[in-house]
């Protein structure tokens, strides 16, 4: 199918916003103190961020991991209160409680950043189960990686939501790595999509550093979700271009294969193809850029300017 | 007032909220069609009434039923799911303790968790370690839960539709003996708040502390107890979390004396909880040391003699309160 001009430009726009962020990001927690905690990227990757919630709609409702930021900055996020948060700041979306590995924005219809590998599953199932038991015209999307493909938790989600007919989506990024573990080093079906069948679903296996495409795909099971047919496991296949974290020193990664996929660029990809296509031109995309790194510039000025929380904030918040 | 075993009692403040609330349903292994079939069990003749929507039997995935009541939870609905054996709140302990307990902190308070986690917790029925294991302490750890465990029908009645409003997650714990124990329960809407303790019974020489099904054994214990001129206060906690300290600490000073008494093993139980409050609030109002009676620092076992040995009993309960008396 033909993918509007005005979501190509809609992911284009995620894509370099993510990456942007990112880069910002990498350069930022290498400056002693100015970063609390560990940094999880999602750095060539992002085309499943703003190609999944592209096909979305506001209503609908994503669930994501500890490699949040494109799904978070797509689903639309305020990148200042997302940077200010990652800085630990009261200002953040969070108020300091949640730092870049628990993101909840449940205004925008993000509650839920779970680190807990695999926990993101059952999670998408309540909040599925919600819209279902509502009748509300909207869906769940669950981000997991590969790794959580391995839980426990997965399987009991994906096959619950699958006997309830539940309005999900599954979508499984599989960056090659688990930790430290390639893929064959941590299961033997050569597709997770694969497992779907044991669920009783359909499995889709798609291009993960093709923007259009998983909005296509994702498309196609939303109308499935929505029309009460249930859920749908999609699998990406992309590449974890960073570590684990950013203290992560990837001795595990062969060079070679990290450049091979940074020749894949999900970024690079769709902007060239969109300019070979005459769908933007180079001062639309120059311009694009501009605001795009205007929009992060932004966000970490906000965050430096903002204040740390009180110590005695720690102690609001628990119970509502 | 009407006679219900506590079992009943749930069933009806089940029903009582589910006939007011839409929003609520409940979810679980058996909670519509058991393979339990018992009229006194709480979900009884549930989905008969309120049909399967809102009556939810799961597959066994624990995990996925406690996250299932995080997840719907969030959303703005109230769910309240059954664990169908307290030993297999481990399957689901992620959800509750990781996500339940955590998400809102998380959240900067943006999000709200009203849902109930049921669980069926207890031994002296046989069945050994992997269906009885009182795991109440490990729940009180967790901040962010409210753990609640009423030992008679009217405060089960009451403390549960409490917690089905409470707009917290709350860990319910159901201890089995007690489903099949008759007691008068109000009708319509009789509420008991979370937090307070209740004194069961007044007294002036010895508190015991206690909550669930060890309440009975208190009982017995006191009436022993005052027919050699001993009286004993008791202190049904009813609620772990949050703890109602001023209620132990008022007893504790009226007394001096403290026992605490639970079925849970020793060991980290949360005897040791009520004892540190006293000991840093009251230590200066006390007129001897304080005892636990609990269940011994082993798994359940199943043989009749050996799960008798393991529950504690009033006889147990007397010799700590008479040695608290002979101290001083």
């Amino acid at each position: 199918m033909t993918v509007p001009k005005g979501k190509l430009l809609e992911m284009l726009h995620f894509l370099l916003l993510s990456r942007r962020f990112e880069e910002a990001l990498t350069e930022l927690c290498q400056i002693e103190g100015k970063i609390p905690g560990m940094m999880i990227l999602c750095t060539g990757q992002e085309a499943v961020g703003a190609g999944v919630v592209a096909a979305l709609r506001p209503e609908d409702v994503i669930i994501t991991n500890h490699r949040s930021h494109a799904h978070l900055l797509a689903k639309g996020a305020d990148p200042k209160a997302l940077m200010a948060e990652i800085y630990g700041k009261r200002t953040g979306c969070n108020k300091g409680k949640s730092g870049t590995l628990h993101l909840a924005l449940p205004e925008i219809g993000a509650p839920c950043t779970s680190t807990v590998v695999g926990a993101g599953p059952p999670i998408a199932v309540g909040r599925a189960f919600a819209q279902q038991y509502r009748n509300e015209p909207a869906v769940t999307v669950c981000f997991t990686g590969d790794g959580a493909s391995d839980e426990g938790s997965f399987h009991e989600a994906l096959n619950l939501a699958s006997l309830w007919r539940l309005p999900a989506i599954f979508v499984c990024e599989n960056n090659l790595y688990a930790g430290a573990q390639r893929l064959e080093e941590h299961t033997r079906v050569e597709n997770i999509a694969d497992r779907a069948a044991g669920y009783g679903m359909p499995g889709v296996v798609v291009d993960g550093n093709d923007a259009p495409a998983l909005y296509t795909a994702t498309l196609d099971a939303r109308a499935r979700a929505a029309a009460g047919d249930g859920p749908t496991l999609i699998e990406c296949k992309t590449y974890r271009w960073r570590g684990h974290g950013e203290s992560d020193p990837q001795l595990y990664q062969p060079k070679e294969e990290i450049a091979a996929w940074r020749a894949l660029c999900p970024v690079a990809r769709l902007r060239d193809a969109m300019r070979a296509q005459g769908l933007i031109s180079a001062e639309e995309l120059s311009a694009m850029e501009t605001k795009v790194n205007a929009l992060v510039r932004e966000a970490i000025r906000f965050a430096e300017e903002s204040p740390y929380p009180e110590p005695l904030e720690a102690l609001e918040d628990l119970y509502a | 007032m009407p006679q219900l075993t506590m079992g009943q009692a749930l069933n009806q403040a089940l029903r009582e909220e589910m006939t007011r609330d839409d929003t609520i349903f409940i979810a679980g292994e058996g909670v519509g069609v058991s393979i339990h079939d018992n009229p006194m069990l709480p979900t009884a003749g549930l989905l008969k009434d309120f049909g399967p929507r809102r009556v939810r039997d799961t597959p066994v995935s624990e995990a996925a039923i406690a996250g299932l009541a995080v997840g719907a939870a969030e959303a703005g609905l109230k769910p309240v799911v059954e664990i169908m054996f307290n030993p297999f709140f481990t399957l689901a302990s992620d959800m509750i303790v990781n996500h339940a307990a955590k998400l809102r902190y998380l959240s900067g308070g943006k999000s709200t968790f009203p849902l109930v986690v049921r669980i069926k917790s207890g031994a002296g029925f046989g069945a050994g370690c992997q269906h009885s294991h009182n795991l109440e302490a490990w729940a009180a750890h967790c901040p962010g839960l409210k753990v609640v465990m009423p030992a008679t029908a009217a405060d089960a009645k009451g403390l549960l539709k409490s917690a089905i409003r409470d707009p917290n997650p709350v860990i319910f714990f159901e201890d089995m003996m007690l489903y099949f124990a008759p007691g008068p329960v109000p009708e319509g809407e009789h509420l008991v708040p979370i937090g307070p303790a209740d004194i069961k019974r007044p007294g002036k020489d010895v508190t015991v502390v206690t909550w669930s099904r060890m309440l009975g054994v208190a009982f017995q214990a006191a009436e022993q107890l005052a027919t050699e001129g001993i009286e004993v206060e008791i202190v049904d906690l009813r609620t772990l979390a949050p703890l109602d300290k001023a209620a132990i600490l008022a007893s504790v000073r009226k007394t001096g004396r403290l026992v605490v008494l639970h079925e849970a093993t020793r060991t980290g139980g949360f005897a040791g909880e009520v004892a540190a409050v006293v000991m840093e609030e009251a230590f200066e109002r006390l007129k001897a040391p304080l005892r636990r009676v609990t269940g011994p620092d082993i798994p359940v076992p199943a043989s009749p003699p050996l799960e008798r040995f393991y529950i504690p009993d009033a006889g147990q309960v007397v010799t700590a309160v008479k040695d608290l008396v002979s101290f001083g």
